[in-house]
């Protein structure tokens, strides 16, 4: 292995407070006992790099339990690598079960994809797996298990590729990867969700809180539907990490007044939605997903799972919270930005939980909540073929009429959006209402232009759910029984994909191998690339695929336990030039 | 569907069952020559939606002249490349050109009104069904990635749980009199099929066990909120008795669960029962739980006392705490009576035939 010498600048790991700089060292060559996995990670560059998943334990603050770690860490090490490179990566499977890593946002031939039973069989224990594929693009991305739920205990590390020319915008990176750690088994965290209505939610709504209407409280309850339905697994067992480290962990970032600083910020949680914001200092986006975006500078943004945006912030002198707050707000991850080592920043106190609206039922325009419905209504483009729509009022939430015959309906729906709108200026659950600068997926714009090609085809894909049942598919049908029908597309067909969410629930909905581009109203030219959209909930989400990476691709909702409860799909992309291969 | 009705292990059937589909569908279905049809339409159509998505919007834009034929000519290079290509070879050239463009203004890609609806929708081009079934078939070891696929389908969706819940353990208080009761129910099974089982009674303190009943059902989705549940009911007291047992249980609106069972027992007798109750959440963790119970019976059953109509009824509330979910102990009144000639029975007897209790129970769950 090498360590290529980032001479230009300086990468500070954040692997640790400054208080234990003696951290920074990466945890395998660090000789400690593996039982116990570290907070935090270490690095790994190079054309080959060595990967080994093992059981451990970890801690953070008042949670101990069970962790899976690679190479010893939570998270587990940061794979750096360059544009334009060669990388072999030599995965070893100490677990007693299979697993497995993606590579998540990384162009590649499918079959070193990482997904089991889609683009290979997995990795066996004690078996040793070498994915082998040269390095397409630059940006930051990240890394993760796709066997099971062992994302949710630790198996995930971030990914950054420099770009081949340098850019010269800033001054050194920090990576802020936002994950959760809960000391219950994940397969148990499934199974509450399964049997224990809304057992992780803790901020009900209650009977003598006066924020709803009489009128809107029975419509609700007549939909048997919850407005505080905000995140499935909250706070109330999970703790917040930055880079490993929870609040108790007082993580600091050390910067030098004037530096311009990349952070690389990676959603690699399994069921969190974060709002992040450093009080007090503007943040300038320049990627999302890691694709560069025209710059952007804003206060806060929201963050789904599995998303990444780089902002470049220039900080004064002082001690500054970056602050990742649960979108429920039931807890926060939390990280001093400081000039002045060992001078910890306060975070600010988590603000009110936000409910939900009519525009999350999928009622779109009779919403008076958020103020983006409006316009989209003006446009009028997505009252649905019957018409019926209209009646809102009517309480028919589940019009199943309303579906495209390919959508297969039963006990696993509980709800049909009537009038589902795109909804590209919501910058997210409780933060439409805000007061500072909030970043809107209708605020990104390709930096460079994409090739301007109309979609010679459309394609509809409802997400739906029953949330009494933690049912979660794709058109009613969970992947256990999709069996085998695959999304199919042709090699280089340019497809409109539009997303219908018809659950209350915002799903970062994901494709495997490719950036499709969001139909946000950029111009085709610079509509953003993405690897992730947020369908928001009872909305729509469109986007321009060109399929133009041949092989079979996992298609599905980055929430993990939404997944695992069947959000999932088989995206194929064909021709499939045949006798080719091992 | 039929697979999950089989209450045996889903994951031995599965396996063979994705299997089989394997290697039966897909290749064969879509018929090549309308799918080759439906590829050249939608590439003579291109042309018409450049043309009019420029009159809609004058404003600037690129030649359509020259994007057109380019989509049309690159479909066809895409199909010949990707012949030629083996997989996983890299494009070398980066994805994107870059150029500066400022059309900001393209309303032909935003994705709503008359663009997108002329964008035709319908089947995949017949490209898409070329080359082999299973992409990943070419590169590994064909059985493993029969196993790795199976298990992958398997374990998304479909997960086979479980849990206990004692909705109320609990001692009445009433004139004196101090009785316990139980309401117990258990289920195993998918989020559409499960196994339940069910069981209540009561007795008084220091004295005998007055009734007591087991139910084993099976509960079937028949809609997002409600299952059927059918299955048996054996009565160990006050007498061994056996039904057959017939209802729907679920969530009604406004968040009421509800339980109504039918029950035809040994002796052919026809009893119905109706429970339903609703979560009030006063804190996070205080939940006051309103609660109805209605007895009905077909005809007369005079070894249990019972005439012929609505029976008993009974009314309370539990108030009770959550410490955790899993753990609250609770408080509460009811009101129960016996009615009609159930109740002129009892009056016969000497006894009153209703009655308020006070109530302190624990309600928990695993």
């Amino acid at each position: 292995m090498t360590i290529p010498d980032f001479s230009r600048r300086k990468f500070l790991l954040g692997s640790g407070s400054l208080a234990a700089a003696g951290l920074a060292v990466p945890a395998w060559a660090s000789g400690q006992s593996l039982t116990h996995a570290r907070n935090g990670f270490g690095e790994m560059s190079g054309e080959q790099i060595d990967l080994t998943i093992a059981n451990h334990h970890f801690t953070t603050g008042a949670r101990s339990g069970h962790a899976i770690a690679v190479n010893g860490t939570v998270p587990g090490p940061l794979v750096r690598l360059r544009e334009g490179q060669n990388v072999r990566l030599n995965v070893t499977n100490m677990l007693d079960e299979d697993s497995s890593i993606h590579w998540h946002g990384l162009l590649l031939p499918f079959q070193f994809d990482g997904v089991p039973g889609v683009s290979f069989p997995g990795i066996r224990p004690r078996e040793t797996f070498s994915y082998e594929f040269p390095v397409r693009q630059s940006g930051t991305y990240w890394w993760h298990s796709h066997s099971g739920l062992q994302e949710q205990a630790g198996h995930y590390g971030p990914i950054v590729i420099d770009a081949a020319e340098p850019d010269p915008r800033y001054d050194r990176d920090m990576v802020v990867l936002l994950s959760e750690f809960t000391a219950r088994h994940p397969h148990e965290i499934a199974r509450m969700l399964a049997v224990g209505e809304h057992y992780f939610n803790r901020q009900m709504q209650t009977v003598g809180d006066g924020a709803m209407s009489l009128e809107d409280r029975l419509m609700w309850g007549a939909m048997r539907m919850n407005p505080r339905d905000i995140s499935d697994v909250t706070g109330a067992t999970y703790t917040y990490l930055i880079n490993g480290h929870g609040p108790a962990d007082d993580l600091q970032f050390a910067f030098q007044p004037g530096e311009r600083i990349r952070l690389r910020i990676i959603n690699g949680s399994a069921m969190t939605f974060f709002n992040v914001r450093i009080p007090g200092v503007p943040m300038t986006v320049i990627a999302a997903d890691g694709q560069d975006v025209d710059e952007v500078e804003v206060d806060e943004f929201q963050i789904g799972t599995a998303e990444t945006y780089d902002v470049i912030v220039t900080p004064p002198d002082g001690s500054h919270a970056l602050v990742a707050e649960a979108m429920d707000r039931s807890g926060l991850g939390v990280a001093s930005l400081t000039s002045r080592p060992g001078l910890s920043a306060t975070p600010p106190p988590l603000r009110e939980i936000p409910t939900l609206t009519m525009a999350d039922m999928g009622m779109g325009a009779m919403d008076h909540g958020s103020g983006d419905g409006v316009d989209h209504a003006a446009m009028g483009h997505a009252m649905p073929a019957t018409g019926e729509a209209s009646g809102a009022m009517d309480h028919s939430m589940r019009d199943t009429s309303l579906l495209p015959p390919d959508v297969e309906v039963g006990p696993g729906i509980d709800m049909v959006s009537a009038m589902p709108m795109e909804r590209w200026d919501f910058p997210g659950l409780g933060l439409d209402k805000v007061s500072h600068r909030v970043l809107r997926y209708s605020d990104l714009k390709s930096k460079r232009a994409n090739p301007h090609r109309m979609p010679t085809r459309q394609l509809e894909i409802h997400l739906t759910g029953n949330m009494e049942r933690y049912m979660w598919s794709f058109d009613g049908k969970q992947f256990s029984a999709v069996t085998d029908a695959p999304i199919r597309f042709g090699f280089d067909e340019r497809v409109r994909v539009k997303l219908v969410n018809d659950t209350m629930m915002a799903h970062p909905i994901h494709l495997h191998g490719h950036f499709f581009e969001l139909v946000n109203g950029a111009g085709m030219m610079n509509q953003p690339l993405k690897h992730t959209v947020i369908v928001q909930p009872g909305s729509s989400a469109t986007f321009d695929l060109t399929a133009d990476e041949p092989g079979d691709w996992a298609f599905h909702c980055h929430l993990l336990y939404h997944m695992h409860a069947g959000m999932m799909q088989t995206v194929t992309v064909r021709p499939f030039p045949e006798g080719e291969g091992a | 569907m039929m697979r999950t009705l089989l209450l045996a292990s889903t994951a031995l059937i599965a396996s063979p069952a994705v299997a089989q589909d394997h290697s039966a569908h897909q290749m064969q279905e879509p018929p090549a020559g309308q799918a080759n049809d439906h590829s050249a339409h939608t590439m003579h159509q291109a042309p018409v939606e450049q043309a009019q998505d420029h009159t809609a919007h004058p404003p600037q834009e690129d030649q359509p002249a020259e994007s057109t034929p380019h989509d049309v000519h690159s479909s066809h290079e895409a199909q010949s490349e990707a012949q030629a290509n083996p997989l996983g070879q890299i494009r070398a050239t980066p994805r994107a050109p870059a150029q500066p463009a400022q059309d900001t203004m393209d309303h032909a890609a935003m994705g709503h009104g008359p663009a997108a609806q002329q964008i035709p929708s319908g089947p995949p081009p017949a490209r898409a069904f070329e080359g082999p079934q299973h992409a990943a078939d070419l590169f590994f070891d064909q059985q493993r990635m029969a196993q790795a696929r199976s298990y992958n389908h398997a374990t998304h969706g479909d997960m086979k749980t479980g849990t206990i819940l004692a909705e109320r353990l609990e001692a009445h208080f009433a004139d004196g009199e101090e009785e316990y009761a139980w309401d117990i129910t258990g289920w195993y099974g998918t989020a559409l099929d499960k196994f339940v089982i069910k069981s209540e009674g009561e007795g008084a303190f220091g004295g005998e066990l007055e009734e007591a009943e087991v139910q084993a059902l099976w509960a079937h989705a028949i809609g997002p909120w409600f299952d059927l549940q059918a299955g048996v009911r054996l009565d160990i007291e006050p007498d061994t008795t056996a039904h057959l047992a017939f209802g729907a249980a679920g969530l009604a609106p406004y968040n009421i669960h509800v339980d109504g069972t039918a029950f035809v027992s040994d002796n052919g007798d026809l009893t119905a029962r109706v429970e339903a109750e609703h979560d009030m959440r006063l804190t996070q963790k205080l939940v006051l739980q309103p609660r109805i119970e209605f007895e009905l019976a077909a005809q007369d059953i005079p070894e249990r006392d019972i005439g012929a109509g609505l029976y008993e009824l009974s009314i309370g509330a539990r108030l009770r705490y959550e410490f955790v979910p899993e753990f609250a102990p609770y408080v509460g009144v009811e009101y129960g009576a016996a009615t009609g000639r159930t109740a002129d029975i009892i009056r016969a007897r000497g006894d009153d035939p209703s009655g308020f209790a006070v109530l302190v129970g624990l309600r928990t769950w695993f």
